[in-house]
């Protein structure tokens, strides 16, 4: 195993997309994902790459569906409000079947709110974020290891389905430092004879586009999509369970929740209470099944989230609504703290849940 | 003996154009251009949205469609991609270029992004039907300004040359017409060369065609071309609004 | 303890997330899982700037230290913020040259130096987090030399070198200070 080094969720985001081949970035700033695009600047003219900042968030999702036309691999970065701006443009991808990876680093909302670390974008990232039936691979790593393994899983998937790959992390994920080991597996990338790289007088010429104005072809395309998407739900999706083989109360949570909520799981068994976590890594595809399996012995879940309660509507659906459903959380930039939510499985170990 | 043949890089198919309009024009005027250069296997064209959006349909050379505004911001991904040999050209109108998409084609300007932009002004929004546009003129009438535009409501008419040449980034800018055999001519030299700049990493050129909208100006294509004349150019007038190298060179 | 949670705190500009930087680095050499996660935002920019370190056998769950077992305040401001949140039988790091008051628990282990004062009379500048965090190393009696060093060179860029000895002369003065 290579030598482990110290770096911010960011960095190793920036670092693990040019171990993938990505030379291509495009960005604007906004806090709290600046360290990317600074990495960026610093390490692409070094290594024959392209960092552009780009007058706004929306001109720059347009460069990176410029470079995925043309068949290279492309990513940029931004933070909620930012990523509101890119909605646009992630609909087009979608609408053309284009690869891309976005990187939200997600901060408090709705509107230009705060810059503290959030969650309060899932409904967005996970049904979309723009017009149209579409979904994005939405992957949420828990630790810095994890930004940079999701970034070169994010777009070997990207790749492989023509599609939009979202890393959904927040402020505190991309702030944070720790021991990453950078020797990953990357596999080779995959031909694309689809791009815009001019025809060489070749073959007929390629084109990229999401109009289709016969209501037929355009339904035709949309169930085809959706086709690939069913694929997508059978083959990819991530989660890691804690503790939940004999759990009576099972937490759910991604992200910097996830990290809290192994603490509270620990304090809970210290007491005696069987407490055990999912953490979907893949919040599209929404992994259902250690949902079927930990309905058939818990008692309840607690959805733990840096929002209003959004990830709880897959739970329930997850779970078909099988046991009660709590929520523990925190918005607007504050982090549940393990006390909270260990709080929060004592009260309903005592009878909160039936 | 062919007098006359369509061009390689344009495909043969009807196109969608309303009768007397100039995209036509200007479509084979584009393509010839690519012949001539001998670039259309490297050639990458973007459409915008407006009446050209389908303009991928028409050129034989690879085209991306993009969203509304935003072609100088694709072109320059694509460029980016492969800088050394292939050719973007974007191909837009004016709602596009001038109203939605005004940051876009003001930073690809400033950035002396080397790519070929072909700027539609028809004073209108022809394919929604006919809305007042950033160049419509004032006193025009539109389906958004039906007692004609009025700049205390909605201000001035942008002239996009005038206001890009501001700029030190740009290499080319021009504004030509395709209203007479002439003005066609001259059109087509100053397209071959926005490509031609292009072709030797001069950067940004952009060409401003005048052109007409006889379906939604309400008039006869042969009254659309003179209104060019008499309403259009008097407002826009045609030249060489900025050519950084000829400039140099004179110095 | 196999878990260390510390939480360093003090002016923006004194070498806070610096020294949790070093802590974390020294973790790193010494093959320990660990997380550093600094506040940022505007309130780094002149205000208070805290950052938590957390050193660890097992694996890190939360990198935020809400309850420290290890507080470094460099500042009044830090103290009267922090100290209720300290463990009980924590430990409690104060610059005493910035800090007047004492801490006002008495189930905390307290140590108080005169950080900014030493790093002036020793021609130190502005390393009077280093001096702390060589106390704090001396206290936990975790000076590893090796280790140090070791660290020292990660987190000093190289365009910086030079400032790696006055850096251990902080560290060792700050471990080898005797307390009245």
């Amino acid at each position: 195993m290579s030598e482990k080094v110290l770096m911010k969720g960011n960095e190793a985001i920036a670092e693990a997309a040019i171990l993938a081949g990505c030379r291509h970035y495009f960005g604007y700033p906004i806090t709290p994902q600046t360290e990317i695009a600074a990495y960026m600047a610093k390490k692409m003219p070094k290594i024959g790459g392209t960092f552009l900042q780009a007058e706004s968030e929306i001109a720059a999702i347009n460069m990176v569906y410029g470079v995925s036309s043309a068949g290279k691999r492309v990513m940029t970065s931004s933070s909620s409000p930012g990523v509101s701006l890119k909605g646009e443009g992630l609909s087009y991808l979608a609408g053309s079947d284009l690869p891309a990876l976005i990187v939200n680093v997600q901060r408090g909302g709705p509107g230009l709110g705060g810059i503290q670390p959030s969650q309060s974008d899932y409904f967005q990232s996970t049904r979309g974020g723009g017009h149209g039936d579409y979904h994005m691979i939405v992957l949420a790593p828990s630790s810095v290891q994890e930004m940079a393994e999701l970034t070169v899983k994010g777009f070997e998937l990207a790749d492989t389905y023509r599609m939009t790959s979202m890393i959904l992390a927040d402020g505190t994920m991309g702030q944070m430092m720790e021991p990453v080991s950078l020797d990953f597996d990357i596999k080779p990338q995959i031909e694309k004879p689809w791009a815009t790289t001019g025809t060489k007088m070749e073959r007929e010429h390629n084109i990229v586009n999401s109009l289709s104005l016969v209501p037929e072809e355009l339904e035709m395309l949309n169930f085809k999509r959706y086709e690939r998407y069913a694929e997508i739900e059978k083959n990819e999706c991530m989660y890691e369970e804690y503790k939940c083989d004999d759990a009576d109360i099972i937490l759910v949570a991604f992200g910097i929740a996830a990290r809290v909520s192994k603490n509270a799981v620990d304090a809970a068994r210290a007491q005696g209470i069987k407490a055990g976590l999912i953490r979907p890594i893949t919040l599209w595809p929404f992994p259902k099944a250690p949902f079927e399996k930990a309905v058939e012995h818990a008692k309840a879940f607690i959805s733990v989230e840096l929002s209003m309660g959004q990830m709880i509507e897959d739970v329930k659906l997850a779970s078909s609504c099988k046991l009660p459903v709590y929520l523990c959380n925190r918005v607007g930039g504050m982090i549940p703290d393990p006390e909270m939510v260990f709080a929060k499985i004592k009260e309903i170990a005592n009878g909160g849940a039936n | 003996m062919v007098v006359f043949d369509k061009p390689h890089a344009l495909i043969d198919v009807p196109m969608h154009y309303c009768p007397g309009c100039t995209h036509g024009i200007i479509h084979r005027l584009v393509a010839e251009c690519i012949d001539e250069l001998g670039i259309e296997g490297k050639t990458i064209g973007i459409a915008p949205v407006g009446c050209s959006v389908m303009a991928y349909n028409y050129f034989n050379c690879d085209m991306i469609e993009a969203a509304h505004g935003r072609a100088p911001a694709v072109a320059t991904g694509v460029k980016r991609s492969d800088p050394e040999n292939n050719i973007v050209f974007t191909y837009q109108g004016d709602g596009d270029l001038a109203s939605i998409g005004m940051a876009e084609t003001v930073h690809a300007a400033a950035r002396n992004e080397n790519i070929t932009v072909i700027f539609i002004n028809n004073a209108i929004y022809g394919m929604t039907g006919g809305q007042m546009a950033p160049t419509s003129l004032i006193g025009q009438v539109t389906q958004t300004s039906p007692y004609g535009r009025d700049e205390k409501l909605c201000g001035y008419p942008i002239k996009v040359c005038e206001m890009l040449s501001e700029l030190e980034g740009p290499e080319y800018l021009e504004r030509v017409t395709v209203n007479s055999v002439k003005n066609i001519r001259n059109a087509k030299k100053a397209i071959k060369k926005a490509f031609q700049n292009q072709i030797d990493n001069k950067g940004f050129s952009l060409v401003e065609v005048i052109s007409s909208c006889p379906t939604n100006w309400g008039m006869t294509p042969k009254k659309a071309l003179e209104w060019i004349d008499t309403n259009m150019i008097p407002y826009y007038p045609l030249g060489v609004y900025k050519d950084r190298s000829a400039n140099k060179e004179a110095e | 303890m196999s878990t260390k949670q510390i939480l360093l705190s003090g002016f923006g500009g004194q070498g806070i997330l610096f020294a949790g930087k070093f802590l974390a680095y020294k973790g790193l050499i010494e093959d320990k899982q660990l997380s550093w996660l600094p506040s940022y935002g505007p309130e780094m920019r002149g205000g208070t700037a805290s950052c938590s370190v957390i050193i660890s056998d097992t694996p890190v769950g939360s990198p935020i230290v809400s309850k420290p077992d290890i507080l470094i305040a460099m500042n009044l401001p830090s103290l009267d913020r922090y100290e209720s949140a300290v463990v009980k039988g924590g430990i409690i790091f104060a610059d005493s040259t910035l800090i007047e008051r004492k801490v006002e628990r008495d189930d905390v282990e307290v140590h108080y130096i005169p950080a900014t004062k030493l790093a002036s009379d020793n021609e130190l500048g502005n390393l009077a987090n280093m001096i702390i965090v060589g106390k704090l190393l001396s206290v936990l009696d975790d000076f590893n030399d090796e280790s140090v060093n070791a660290a020292l060179s990660k987190v000093i860029s190289a365009k910086h070198a030079d400032m790696k000895d006055v850096n251990l002369k902080a560290l060792t003065l700050g471990a080898e200070y005797k307390e009245d």
